[in-house]
């Protein structure tokens, strides 16, 4: 299909439809290969990921490339579970992505229904915020986040943690949009009898966002659970260390001499089960989410 | 309610007419959008609005970390913060032009490769030939999930002195460098193997930002261009996405008239799909240029900065002089002058790659990825676009 190669001397097929099915045929052969050849090249280094953490220190150096131990030994599980601090890195990823992803939701779609359903004065300039809000790099912010968080006195808190991540101007369009799609009518028939903004919002709109809510909560998870840099510039005190940050010091040697390759490939596999079942489950959201449009 | 009697000023005598009790409702209205919006709008104000600002006054004072920014012992110091990082020939400047030398090659590198190589998985995914494409696109998608620094450690290992990529090189007969260890810069390998490997006098003395034309040669380093790997490893996967929706976009029937034409395949990939992927490509292009420019995470798992400051990028180097040199004037500035970057390269890019034919509103925007202007600015054209419908329509209705 990709190539014009003449046909193969033995099909002397004249008619044109099976000579052509014989090119495609070919031509997919090439293309599984290139596609096989390559999915390996992606997968192959997580595969490494996991063997390496059950092999021994002189064996992952001799023997990098092996995908199964010669001498299985949990000794770098034993080490993180026992003697570091890594259960309570996980601990606090767990608390704050479990506040976060519930605060996002509950906030982005409040304003989202309000940026798309209710006519109120100054609901233009808020949506111009929102606009210039997410045109500013998120790393720049390092600096100035800190700034704040120290002056308000929330530095090494949970509150210093989690509010700032809550601002989540990406996710209010998410529900903004959704909630456009939702026909006018059916507030409108909850209003006539008798119901409230919150309440038409929170009992007839808000369930009928599902699909949108579970987009927040998928993309809020992935989000504060590989979130870095805000923990580095809100916390200090190792009671407060997250697994991004934690782990990020065990691999910069912060925290212990030698090279330790099972000990920390251990700890980055670790962390990564929870989004990889997350990504597994949800997978066909995931990817439509993020090569999804922000839709007319 | 409260605010009955304000009224715009644009078309007031209008809006002033509706009756008493439908500006109640308004009013109610206008309580609850605002409630509604309040929480997001105090966030994004306590944490990214003000941050700004209290950041712009520390650029432009001697604090030095202790006590409050604004306290009354903080002195204003007007640029220096600015000029010690832009001119002369200090540390501070030194640092700043190779942490711009080092990104610059890691963006001339990433983009380019990361966009080239996320349309040809989308373009191999996307065969309706296949059966199982589902599974490839989940393999290449995966690395997008991980976070960055798990996937830092497993590059830390992966090109280590002993690590797998070393041991696959050797199979070739090829004997791998110690990758995060070596500072050498790539083209000063690649001279040194034509014989040049001093720098020639015209290019030894100080030049642009502080460092010399033959440091501004050198390219990237052995460590940094693993990192330019791992960020085509991790990035291309999302922007194959956002290709092949665009492809599912392209209706097969224009793909079987160019055939029909007598196009080989390699003609209608260059002169039909790619021409129509156009405002995709250009999506990828600036999240790339915007992306890349915020080289952090990797530095800070994996080799701050070292070895021999050729890994240093200007957000660690903010980071840096702030957090561990307490110099907070100079990291702030060098965060400002990494956002005019971004922003000025940005709008360089727009200008460079506009185009007239396809209305802006039908550009594919990415949802999950980080920075948004793109996805801000269709959706802010579109906005302003109903609003004046509306505002029309309203007084038409009221006439």
């Amino acid at each position: 299909m990709s190539t014009a190669t003449a046909p193969a001397p033995e099909t002397e097929a004249p008619k044109p439809p099976s000579n052509r099915r014989r090119k495609v045929t070919r031509g997919a052969w090439i293309s599984y290969g290139v596609l096989i050849a390559l999915a390996l090249i992606y997968i192959f280094p997580f595969l490494v990921q996991v063997a390496t953490s059950f092999k021994s220190e002189p064996e992952a150096a001799e023997n990098p490339l092996g995908l199964v131990p010669q001498h299985w030994t949990f000794a770098a599980y034993d080490q993180l579970f026992a003697n570091s601090d890594f259960p309570i890195w996980g601990m606090n990823s767990f608390i704050v992505t479990v506040f976060v992803t519930l605060g996002r939701v509950f906030f982005n779609s409040l304003a989202g229904y309000a940026l798309a359903r209710i006519n109120f004065r100054g609901r233009a300039l808020v949506f111009a915020l929102l606009v210039a809000v997410m045109a500013v790099p998120g790393v720049v912010l390092l600096i100035p986040k800190f700034l704040v968080i120290n002056q308000l006195g929330m530095y090494d808190s949970y509150t210093g943690m989690i509010l700032p991540l809550l601002a989540d101007a990406a996710g209010v369009f998410i529900m903004k949009n959704f909630f456009e799609s939702i026909p006018a009518s059916v507030e409108e028939q909850a209003r006539i009898d008798g119901a409230g903004t919150f309440r038409t919002f929170w009992s007839v709109v808000l369930p009928m966002a599902r699909p949108a809510v579970m987009t927040i909560v998928i993309l809020s998870f992935q989000g504060s659970w590989n979130e870095l840099n805000h923990f580095i510039i809100s916390t200090q005190d190792p009671a407060l260390t997250t697994l991004t940050k934690g782990v990020a010091q065990l691999a910069s040697g912060q925290l212990s001499q030698g090279t330790q390759y099972p000990l920390k490939l251990a700890a980055a596999a670790l962390m990564t089960i929870p989004v990889a079942i997350v990504f597994f489950i949800f997978q066909k959201r995931i990817m439509n989410a993020s090569a999804g449009a922000v839709k007319e | 309610m409260a605010n009955t009697t304000v009224s715009k000023p644009v078309g007031s005598p209008p809006a002033q007419r509706p009756k008493r009790k439908r500006t109640s409702i308004q009013g109610q209205q206008g309580l609850a959008g605002w409630l509604f919006i309040a929480p997001v709008v105090v966030i994004l104000g306590l944490f990214l609005v003000i941050p700004v600002l209290m950041a712009a006054w520390v650029s432009l004072s001697d604090w030095t970390g202790r006590g409050s920014p604004l306290s009354g012992d903080v002195n204003f110091i007007g640029g220096s913060n600015y000029s010690a990082i832009l001119g002369g020939e200090g540390l501070a400047a030194r640092d700043f032009g190779t942490s711009i030398r080092n990104n610059f090659y890691y963006v001339l590198l990433v983009v380019p490769l990361q966009t080239a190589l996320a349309l040809f998985l989308a373009v191999m995914v996307n065969k309706q030939v296949l059966k199982g494409r589902g599974i490839f696109r989940t393999a290449f998608y995966f690395p997008s999930v991980t976070s960055s620094v798990a996937i830092t450690v497993l590059w830390l290992f992966l090109f280590s002195a002993t690590g797998v990529v070393n041991k696959v090189l050797s199979f070739f007969a090829v004997e791998g460098p110690n990758w995060f260890q070596d500072p050498r810069g790539v083209i000063h390998i690649v001279l040194s193997v034509f014989g040049v490997s001093q720098a020639p006098e015209a290019l030894q003395s100080p030049g642009f930002l502080g460092i010399s034309g033959w440091e501004w040669l050198a390219g990237p380093s052995v460590a940094m261009s693993a990192f330019v790997l791992m960020a085509i490893f991790t990035t291309s996967g999302t922007f194959m996405l956002l290709f092949i929706a665009a492809l599912q976009n392209i209706s097969g029937e224009v793909q079987e008239a160019a055939m029909v034409d007598g196009a080989s395949g390699w003609q209608r990939f260059w002169q039909v799909t790619l021409p129509m992927l156009r405002p995709t490509l250009f999506t990828v292009l600036t999240l790339g240029l915007i992306g890349t420019w915020q080289v952090f995470d990797q530095i800070y798992t994996g080799t701050q900065g070292g070895p021999g400051k050729t890994t240093l990028t200007p957000a660690y180097l903010s980071f840096n002089s702030a957090f561990n040199n307490q110099r907070w004037g100079e990291g702030a500035a060098i965060a400002f002058i990494l956002f005019g970057i971004i922003v000025v390269l940005t709008l360089l890019q727009r200008w460079a790659l506009r185009e007239k034919d396809i209305p802006k509103r039908r550009r594919m925007v990415p949802v999950g990825a980080n920075p948004q202007s793109m996805a801000a600015q269709a959706s802010a054209e579109k906005h302003a676009r109903r609003t004046g419908t509306d505002n029309g329509n309203r007084e038409g209705n009221s006439r």
